[in-house]
C-alpha cells in the first residue's frame, strides 16, 4: 500500500523533509507506520515518546488500519496560542 | 456572514472580531488576546515563527466551538488564529465569547484557549539570536547517551 506522509515542525525539520512517499503492507497500522518511521529517522524523537499520528485530519489510534489513499501527517505537540 | 473560525497570515483585529459575536440579546461580551512574549527563561525572543495544518486546525477549531457552545449553552463564540511570522508584542489569538450572562463568556473564553492549546495542530518556533526552539517540544529532546547512539548510526 502507498502512502504519503507529512511531517510538521520539529518532525520537519528533524527529518529533513515536509512529505515522505512510503510503502506500507496491506492492512498496516498507524503503530506499524510509526516503527518505520523510527527506523528510518532514528533522530526524530526519544524512544519514550510517542509519535501522535493524524489520518484524514483526525487524530488516530495506534491500532488503526491504513488505507490506501488516506492522507497521513506525524503531529509533534502542539504549541499553539 | 459571519467569520466564526479564521486562520490568518494577516495581522488579526480584535474589534472585528469581537463584533462577530454582539448580538442585542446578550449582557456580556469576553474577548481574551494571545500575544507573543519577549523573552523565555531570561532569554530574548526577537520574533515568533508559527505553522499549522491547517486544514485539521480549522476542523478541531470548529469542534471546540461547538463543543464549548454547547457546554456553555452559548450560540455566539469565535476563534481566530494568526499564523506564519509574528513580531513580539503581536496578536497571534482573540477568542470573542458573548452570552446573555457574564459568567458564561468568562468560564467559556477561558476553556476555549486551553482546549486550543491542547488538540489544535498548530506549532510556534521562538526565534532567539542565537538559536530557536519549538515550544512545547521539550519531552522531545534526546538524552546525551541517545544522541550519542544516533551519531554512531549515521557514521
Amino acid at each position: 500500500m502507498h502512502l504519503v506522509v507529512t511531517f510538521f515542525a520539529l518532525y520537519r525539520e528533524r527529518a529533513g523533509l515536509r512529505q515522505l512517499a512510503l510503502e506500507l503492507p496491506k492492512g498496516g497500522t498507524v503503530s506499524e507506520l510509526t516503527d518505520t518511521i523510527r527506523h528510518r529517522f532514528p533522530n526524530l524523537a526519544p524512544s519514550n515518546v510517542k509519535i501522535v499520528v493524524a489520518v484524514n485530519s483526525e487524530y488516530a489510534d495506534p491500532d488503526l488500519e491504513l488505507q490506501e489513499g488516506d492522507e497521513v501527517c506525524l503531529i509533534p505537540p502542539v504549541s499553539g496560542g | 456572514m459571519r467569520t466564526l473560525i479564521e486562520l490568518t497570515h494577516e495581522p488579526l483585529n480584535p474589534e472585528q472580531i469581537t463584533n462577530q459575536v454582539r448580538q442585542d440579546g446578550n449582557g456580556a461580551v469576553v474577548t481574551f488576546l494571545g500575544s507573543t512574549r519577549d523573552s523565555f527563561e531570561g532569554k530574548r525572543v526577537l520574533k515568533l515563527d508559527y505553522e499549522a495544518y491547517e486544514d485539521m486546525a480549522l476542523k478541531k477549531m470548529e469542534e471546540i466551538r461547538q463543543e464549548i457552545c454547547a457546554e456553555f449553552g452559548i450560540a455566539d463564540l469565535a476563534i481566530s488564529h494568526r499564523i506564519g511570522t509574528v513580531d513580539i508584542g503581536q496578536i497571534s489569538l482573540v477568542v470573542a465569547v458573548a452570552s446573555p450572562h457574564r459568567k458564561e463568556a468568562f468560564y467559556a473564553c477561558n476553556k476555549v484557549v486551553d482546549r486550543v492549546k491542547e488538540i489544535v495542530p498548530i506549532w510556534k518556533k521562538e526565534v532567539f539570536e542565537d538559536g530557536s526552539r519549538w515550544v512545547a517540544c521539550e519531552d522531545h529532546e534526546f538524552t546525551h547517551t541517545e544522541a550519542a547512539t544516533i551519531n554512531t548510526d549515521n557514521d
